[in-house]
């Protein structure tokens, strides 16, 4: 059917030749601890040919990251390792660090995930790089370096001579990650490990990097293990997937029967509970109950089984192996894998799915209903100083430039953006309710410019805000039940009510009243962001401010508290500001979505019509750059590729920001784009609707 | 980075003399010197002996203003006035100042160097023999002042000098006296006498520098970085030294101008138990004989020390850490 599989069975009649380049085989990982050993990583067996590409998935937790760690031998010591690794035919695990120093770098290389980390400090990226090359080669300190700018050139940095000089502080994420994959091809690997190359880099970005890793397989020809979360990326990537759950591999195959014809309900339910960019109607996603087994006292059974809705008291007795589907090397553990085929049951057959209440206000016409918050050139610039004792203003940061937001009842506004555009910033300068340096803030009706401390306090009931980080922004010294009641005894709830209420609260979030008298840590994420939301409904507020609220949290976990936002939206008929990087979420979600660039909105309207049919280059890019996890239509998607970083927002372009970046700016005569570089183009309504551009050539184009 | 350096030793210049004021001031209002003539038998006349005060810039019963000035005038020249005795101040200075000195630097040197070594070490075999036996030396350390731990070495010398039935570790004085030998033998002499007092100030700043620098290479031991120097096909050895220790040497640098001056207040008990004539002493004995030149001759010592090691943190620093080189 596709050459994926051909390549497959053609390899594997040729075992011995032209065998595994790398061959993992009953890999156990444990960590000894007290009181109980975590056993990280229970029995992942793959093979990975030459040039091919796999991808490992799991959420957090299920051991994707040991298992490839325990191939590099960069595990921390203590950690019990057994199994075999072979890479090509020789095995890895047992040999000393001095042997096996000789192997990482040289055949077997990686790409780690937060690049703002992997980079030492203190010394050049040329010099980081060179190291590499060093190591492994009899070079001379200049032929290393030579190599090192070559390698940089290789991987897109501009200016490469110059920039080998530079120190990693001095990069952006995008090109330090490209750096590190730089250093990874530096002596063409056979075997190149990624672990989350992209998941700390904004879209465009991973867009970006995501290319580099393509051209620097093409160069090497090496074979590569992609680890992720995020079943988009890997999608397009990858020609066989592994699906890790709970230190076990609970589902291999090529990428199309994973995708298609999934065999085990973890890996089904885990697409069915990612929002999708390229679907419009707004069906519920299917959350997976439950949180992922603690892996230091697993029970007997399949350790999915407590989640899954397809579970018998057969799934208890003993954890299912993995058993080939017949006709493929698709390889499922559940024991009524066959049943799923015979079946062929998809997602919503097996997941119950959750209803959604009607919102009974989306029948209001828009303009009729009241406005909850009218945002008009809200501005807020920071100065930049220098010195200690003598500090002076040498510059400005345009953090927010003149944005005009306006979102009703009952509405959910999505403002979105890369990091760095300003949408943290008007936020906070929203949730602060104070007369803003220029420009205006109604909420409900009253601005904020002439309100004074007691009527600051009554808007405040009607204005909430749940937070990214749902650890950090719980305090840890305090119970769920003095968490939710603060807000209540800072505005004088009666007394006698307060524990109802408490107690009201909880149950609408869905957790139960026995979990009142625990502590965050006490919690999983999922959980401890439900206990932040009933915190911003405990005094029935209107609008609530969503600061990236599941981008925390996996994406079983994440589809349940999208699906309790929505949910509350409809019976509380409350009004979302919902700021987040995930595209995907917010088309999920939002009903009015606002894109920001460089402190300023380019992009206005409803979701479908932004989506469906963007004007703006920029959302057109960001778009483009989105992954869906469906690899037949992201094999056959183009992506409009934005070339180097953020500008600064201490020193953005002249006329339009986003020339600098525009891929449309290119096509441009030299006469058309004056209008560009002269004068900044205002938000422009497209055709009849509210649907804006700030855009002098703006041009409606299907990206999705 | 030149720029960066010039203006901190401008700062530094500054801090010097701003603090050598204060200690003058200081000295000058508490200190009485005319008690020293007091004390004489036979009493001296006391209108010769407001003269001799004024004249040694000693006299309370100037304006402190004047005296200040006619202090300072001297200092800016290189004169750093008189004793109560009448001899220069300068004298006494440039005899102990070396002496002083010789003890610090050693004292400073030794204890960071191999407290970082050992800290670096501890903090890489965490939890197993090394770290637990050199934290527990760090701590007795640590809680043991520099006077008690100085006695305790003499004690110490004294019983392996019995045991070994030789003079081996010597600890009064700098040198023997009236000693006949060659340039080695005098050599010997003098590290004899050295190894005490420098390992009494050696042991406080070493058990200070291993507590700090196994923290911070705690903190990098399991960075990113170091897992990409690896991944590179760096041994775990060579990784700790190369990226680790390196990145972690950035934080304990700055330690450095702050240890000193708890170094400095070591030396003065050092010097008085092991009987060296240096700054510390000269400090001692001129309180006790109400003798303000000196009193501030030594807080300027003490300050010029604390601020050079200053200075020399801040060139460790940039020349570390390229994040202030570069901006």
């Amino acid at each position: 059917m596709t050459t994926t599989e051909t390549g497959i069975t053609a390899a594997a009649d040729t075992v011995g030749a032209d065998g595994p380049v790398l061959e993992v085989t009953d890999l156990h990982v444990t960590f000894p601890g007290e009181p109980d050993d975590v056993r990280a990583v229970r029995g992942v067996s793959y093979q990975l040919r030459k040039g091919e590409v796999l991808g490992i998935v799991g959420e957090s937790g299920s051991g994707k990251s040991v298992t490839s760690l325990a191939v590099m031998g960069l595990l921390p010591e203590g950690a019990e390792v057994t199994g075999s690794v072979r890479l090509h035919g020789e095995e890895l695990l047992g040999r000393s660090d001095e042997q096996l120093a000789k192997v990482r770098g040289k055949r077997i290389a990686m790409v780690f995930q937060d690049p703002l980390q992997a980079l030492t400090p203190v010394y050049t990226v040329g010099d980081q790089i060179a190291e590499a090359v060093l190591i492994h080669s009899r070079r001379t300190k200049a032929q290393a370096w030579a190599r090192a700018v070559e390698l940089l050139k290789l991987v897109g940095i501009p200016n490469a001579e110059q920039r080998a000089k530079a120190f990693p502080h001095e990069f952006s994420g995008g090109m330090r990650q490209r750096v590190m994959i730089a250093m990874a091809i530096a002596n063409d690997p056979d075997v190149i490990i990624c672990d989350e190359p992209t998941t700390a880099l904004d879209v465009t970005i991973q867009a970006q990097v995501l290319e580099v890793l393509k051209a620097a397989q093409r160069e090497t020809g090496a074979a590569i293990v992609m680890i992720t979360h995020d079943l988009g990326v890997i999608a397009g990537f990858v020609d066989r997937v592994l699906v890790m759950y709970a230190g076990r591999p609970v589902e291999t195959g090529a990428v199309d029967d994973i995708y298609y014809r999934g065999r085990m309900p973890y890996t089904m339910g885990l697409l069915g509970s990612v929002p999708r960019l390229d679907l419009g109607e707004r069906a519920p996603l299917v959350p997976i109950e439950g949180n992922p087994p603690s892996l230091t006292r697993l029970p007997p059974g399949c350790p999915f089984q407590p989640r899954c809705p397809l579970a018998i008291d057969a799934c208890g007795e003993r954890e299912p192996e993995l058993v080939a589907v017949p006709g493929s090397d698709h390889q499922a553990a559940c024991i009524r894998a066959g049943e799923i085929e015979a079946n062929n049951w998809g997602v919503t057959d097996i997941y119950p799915v959750p209803e959604i209440p009607e919102d009974t206000i989306a029948q209001v016409p828009r303009a009729d209903r009241q406005v909850v918050l009218d945002i008009e050139g809200l501005i807020k610039h920071h100065p930049l100083t220098k010195g200690v004792v003598f500090r002076r203003r040498v510059g400005t940061v345009y953090a927010v430039d003149g944005i005009d937001l306006e979102i009703r009842e009952g509405e959910t506004l999505g403002l979105v953006g890369e990091s760095g555009c300003g949408k943290t910033t008007t936020l906070m300068e929203i949730l602060e309710l104070r007369r803003p340096a220029r420009g205006r803030v109604v909420v409900l009706g009253r601005s904020t410019d002439r309100i004074g401390a007691g009527e600051r306090m009554r808007v405040r009931r009607d204005l909430s805000v749940v937070f990214q980080d749902p650890m950090a922004s719980l305090d840890p010294r305090m119970t769920a039940y003095d968490i939710i009641a603060e807000p209540l005894l800072a505005h004088n709830h009666p007394k006698d009510r307060l524990r109802s209420r408490v107690m009201e609260l909880l149950d609408l979030v869905g957790l139960s009243a026995e979990y009142a008298g625990r502590y965050p840590q006490e919690f999983s994420g999922g959980q401890r962001q439900r206990i932040g939301i009933a915190r911003a409904l405990a005094l029935e507020p209107k609008l609530v401010v969503l600061d990236e609220p599941v981008s925390a949290l996996d994406v079983s976990i994440q589809a349940g508290i999208i699906n309790l936002l929505e949910d509350l939206k409809a019976r509380l008929r409350l009004s979302y500001l919902f700021v987040a990087h995930d595209l995907s979420v917010v088309r999920h979600i939002a009903d009015r979505v606002a894109v920001m660039y460089l402190g300023k909105i380019v992009e206005q309207g409803e979701v479908d019509r932004v989506y469906g049919a963007p004007a703006h280059p920029y959302t057109q890019a960001l778009l483009s750059a989105i992954p869906i996890p469906d690899p037949e239509k992201e094999r056959g998607r183009s992506r409009i590729l934005l070339s180097g970083d953020l500008p600064s927002p201490a020193n953005p372009p002249s006329g339009c920001r986003f020339r600098t970046r525009c891929p449309k700016f290119l096509t441009l005569s030299e006469d058309e784009r004056t209008a560009c570089i002269d004068t900044e183009p205002p938000l422009r309504g497209i055709g009849d609707t509210d649907h804006g551009a700030a855009c002098h050539y703006a041009e409606e184009r299907e990206v999705v | 980075m030149a720029k960066f350096l010039l203006r901190r030793l401008a700062n530094y210049v500054l801090l010097v003399f701003v603090a050598t004021s204060f200690a003058y001031v200081l000295a000058a209002t508490s200190l009485d010197a005319r008690t020293y003539f007091e004390s004489q038998t036979p009493r001296p006349d006391p209108a010769a002996v407001e003269m001799i005060l004024t004249e040694r810039n000693l006299n309370d019963n100037d304006p402190l203003a004047e005296r200040y000035v006619r202090w300072l005038g001297g200092v800016v020249t290189g004169d750093l006035g008189l004793t109560v005795q009448g001899t220069s101040v300068n004298d006494d200075v440039q005899r102990r100042i070396g002496v002083t000195l010789r003890l610090i630097v050693l004292g400073a040197v030794i204890g960071s160097v191999s407290g970082v070594a050992i800290g670096a070490y501890a903090a890489v075999k965490q939890y197993k023999i090394f770290d637990r036996v050199s934290t527990v030396t760090a701590f007795v350390l640590l809680s043991i002042p520099t006077v008690v731990l100085a006695v305790i070495l003499q004690i110490g010398a004294v019983m392996i000098n019995d045991l070994l039935g030789m003079r081996l570790l010597l600890y009064s004085g700098e040198y023997s006296a009236g000693l006949q030998a060659d340039w080695w033998g005098t050599l010997v002499d003098r590290l004899q006498h050295l190894i005490l007092p420098t390992l009494s100030l050696a042991l406080g700043q070493l058990a200070a520098y291993m507590r700090y620098q196994r923290n911070m290479m705690l903190d990098v031991l399991d960075a990113d970085f170091v897992r990409t120097a690896m991944a590179k096909g760096l041994t775990r050895r060579v990784a700790m030294r190369r990226h680790a220790l390196r990145t972690a040497l950035i934080p304990v640098v700055t330690y450095f101008a702050f240890t000193f001056g708890v170094l400095m207040a070591g030396a003065i008990f050092t010097e008085t138990i092991f009987a060296w004539h240096g700054m510390g002493e000269l400090l001692v004995h001129s309180i006790a004989g109400n003798d303000i030149n000196s009193v501030v001759a030594v807080a300027g010592f003490s300050a010029v020390c604390v601020l050079l090691a200053a200075l020399a943190s801040d060139v460790a620093y940039a020349w570390l850490d390229p994040r202030v080189r570069v901006s």
